[in-house]
């Protein structure tokens, strides 16, 4: 099944009197259960094509289907709502709200979509448990590693059980080890949940953990292929 | 909603010496108004009290054609038979003391010092005389048959010069246009701190006024006062079918009534200055968290919330720092309106025409300028924590996790 789909996507950024082409016309889709990166140079478009997925931004011209939902024209209250419970993002600056523990961070999503307390506390609990931090649930974001944040992110990101999850160079902050540790989860989660990911990446070692690559250049596809991990290299 | 207090609350204390200094910025323009307002009721309350217990009383009886300007002392501008009526008028329950006046212009002089006075001829017996009689601070008091006798006020007795017991003439109007002439002892010297009122008043006895202004049995007006001035209009009701006049308090003192509307309404004119700047360091003080918190915001809205919820967040913000300015300007200002209220303040020999204002103003806050002061203290910051909230909800969520940029 379809989580997304684009079809021929482009998007101009305007400063002034200067425009950039990010996306010149991209056209692909992700089925359920994928585990999929997005790769290339800086400036590809990496992370312009999954704001225009993840239902942050509109394209220019071309559409972006969600569960075969049109989002390309949602104006901004229709995205929050089309992100809110389908879509969960982690990012590479692990972006976790200050004031709130780890047990709260988690916690947000599900408070966003109406979800009860005793499920609210069940799923968290969960999902602690998942990212091995049990023990840290109620301490703050400056209490926590750059590792730890970032799999208090990924927590997060699946709380409300969405479709699809984004992350934007989700080791890019971390070290080798703890940036490993944050890819095993996320493979790990994938296998065990079928949760589809797809996050963009220029690090080798974090291409090597996908199951399909597609590779940006200058805002188009350039290739599309099977990945070392579903190569079982 | 608890959860957006949760993080509003949690927000401010992100940088509580920016947070406190924006709450007591608030704290300090609403201590100063709550100051403000009861100095100004203190004053009105004050002349007003002091102008009922010594000029005009909570209600006069008058002849119908008697005009207070003028001071006339023809008999059909008179009352007539005056002990009759105020024994009439004391005889009504709400009533505490009936007494008659008679009002005359005079001039006095000592020596080569001469000034304008006001003359009332007064009981001296009579309970209504008493803040007369408590005033005095050097000689005695009248006396109904004294003849000679006069007690004036301190300021007039240092502008001619005079002491207990120094000769004092006294010039006065009658009532077939004559002036009669005497030379007077002065018997005592009182005061009520109230200058513009001791400067310019002269007390003899009623009999004697009488017969000096040739009004034998008349009396400018019946002075009246009550045991509760909320009873004023029952008692006017009461009286209203004799032939006099009855002119209750509130025509008597048209014109410091008209001062107080019109100072309660250049009053809120500066309520909203003294608002509008404390407002505005709340604003800024939100602006600064929309730029600081800008990643942030974009983060919220990525996972789903909605620009409304955003924008109700940062109300919160500014519903909580209003709140925490509330809290200590009415700690600050019920300190400051206690001193005040206790001490008095000071403000000298004031005296504007028609208005008896004392030495000294005593504060006095109302629950009901409290509450209105304060509601309007928290709407006035929550309406200026809305154009940052406003700016936060319509960032673009992109836009925003770049940083704003």
């Amino acid at each position: 099944m379809e989580v997304t789909k684009v079809e021929n996507v482009t998007k101009i950024f305007k400063i002034g009197k200067l425009e950039t082409q990010a996306l010149r016309g991209v056209t692909l889709s992700i089925e359920s259960g994928e585990f999929t990166a997005l790769v290339g140079p800086s400036g590809s478009g990496k992370t312009t094509l999954l704001q225009l997925i993840g239902c942050l931004d509109q394209p220019t011209s071309g559409r972006v289907f969600i569960n075969g939902k049109d989002i390309s024209q949602l104006n901004r209250n229709q995205r929050a709502d089309t992100r809110r419970g389908t879509i969960g993002f982690i990012f590479q600056f692990f972006a976790l709200i200050p004031t709130l523990s780890a047990y709260e961070n988690i916690e947000l999503p599900l408070l966003l979509t109406g979800v009860g307390a005793a499920e609210r506390r069940q799923r968290v609990t969960e999902l602690l448990e998942a990212v091995e931090l049990s023990d840290r649930s109620h301490h703050r974001p400056d209490q926590l590693s750059g590792g730890q944040q970032q799999r208090v992110a990924i927590a997060r990101a699946l709380s409300t059980k969405p479709a699809l999850i984004l992350a934007d160079e989700p080791t890019a902050n971390l070290d080798t080890p703890n940036g490993k540790q944050v890819m095993d989860i996320m493979t790990r989660l994938n296998q065990e949940t079928g949760v589809t990911f797809v996050f963009a990446t220029h690090d080798p070692r974090v291409i090597q953990y996908a199951q399909r690559v597609i590779t940006l250049r200058d805002g188009l596809v350039v290739e599309n292929g099977v990945g070392a991990r579903a190569a079982g290299v | 909603m608890n959860q957006l207090l949760k993080m509003a609350f949690r927000d401010l204390g992100r940088n509580r010496r920016r947070s406190f200094f924006s709450s007591l910025a608030l704290g300090l323009g609403l201590a100063v108004l709550l100051l403000m307002a009861a100095f100004i009721n203190g004053e009105m309350n004050g002349a007003m009290d002091s102008t009922i217990r010594l000029q005009s009383g909570h209600l006069q009886v008058r002849a119908q054609s008697y005009d207070e300007v003028k001071t006339s002392l023809k008999w059909e501008d008179l009352v007539e038979n005056p002990d009759q009526i105020v024994a009439q008028i004391a005889s009504l329950a709400p009533v505490q003391v009936a007494t008659p006046r008679l009002f005359a212009s005079g001039i006095a002089s000592a020596g080569d010092q001469s000034t304008g006075v006001r003359v009332i001829g007064i009981d001296p017996l009579s309970p209504a005389n008493a803040p007369y009689q408590e005033g005095l601070i050097r000689g005695d008091f009248l006396t109904p048959d004294d003849r000679e006798g006069l007690v004036i006020g301190q300021p007039l007795a240092d502008k001619l010069g005079l002491e207990v017991g120094d000769p004092l003439n006294l010039s006065v109007n009658t009532s077939n246009g004559d002036v009669a002439q005497q030379l007077f002892t002065v018997r005592g010297i009182y005061t009520t701190q109230t200058n513009g009122f001791d400067s310019a008043t002269v007390f003899m006895p009623l009999a004697k006024a009488q017969a000096i202004t040739q009004t034998e049995n008349h009396a400018s007006t019946i002075f009246v006062l009550l045991k509760d001035k909320a009873e004023t209009e029952a008692v006017v009701a009461a009286l209203q079918a004799s032939s006099y006049k009855v002119v209750p308090w509130t025509k008597l003192n048209e014109l410091i009534i008209q001062f107080e509307d019109l100072a309660n309404s250049y009053m809120v004119i500066f309520y909203l200055i003294v608002l509008g700047v404390t407002a505005t360091v709340i604003v800024n003080t939100l602006i600064m968290a929309v730029f600081e918190r800008t990643r942030e915001i974009g983060i919220l809205s990525a996972l789903g919330m909605k620009g409304r919820s955003i924008l109700l967040m940062f109300l919160a913000e500014s519903s909580l720092l209003a709140v925490g300015g509330v809290i200590i300007g009415i700690i600050l200002g019920s300190l400051m309106v206690a001193y005040f209220t206790h001490f008095g303040f000071y403000i000298g020999k004031m005296g504007i025409s028609g208005m008896l204002i004392g030495n000294t103003v005593y504060a006095k806050l109302t629950v009901q300028d409290t509450v209105k002061l304060t509601i309007l203290a928290f709407i006035i910051t929550l309406l200026a924590g809305l154009y940052p909230a406003i700016l936060a909800a319509r960032l673009e969520p992109v836009q925003a996790l770049r940083g704003g940029k």
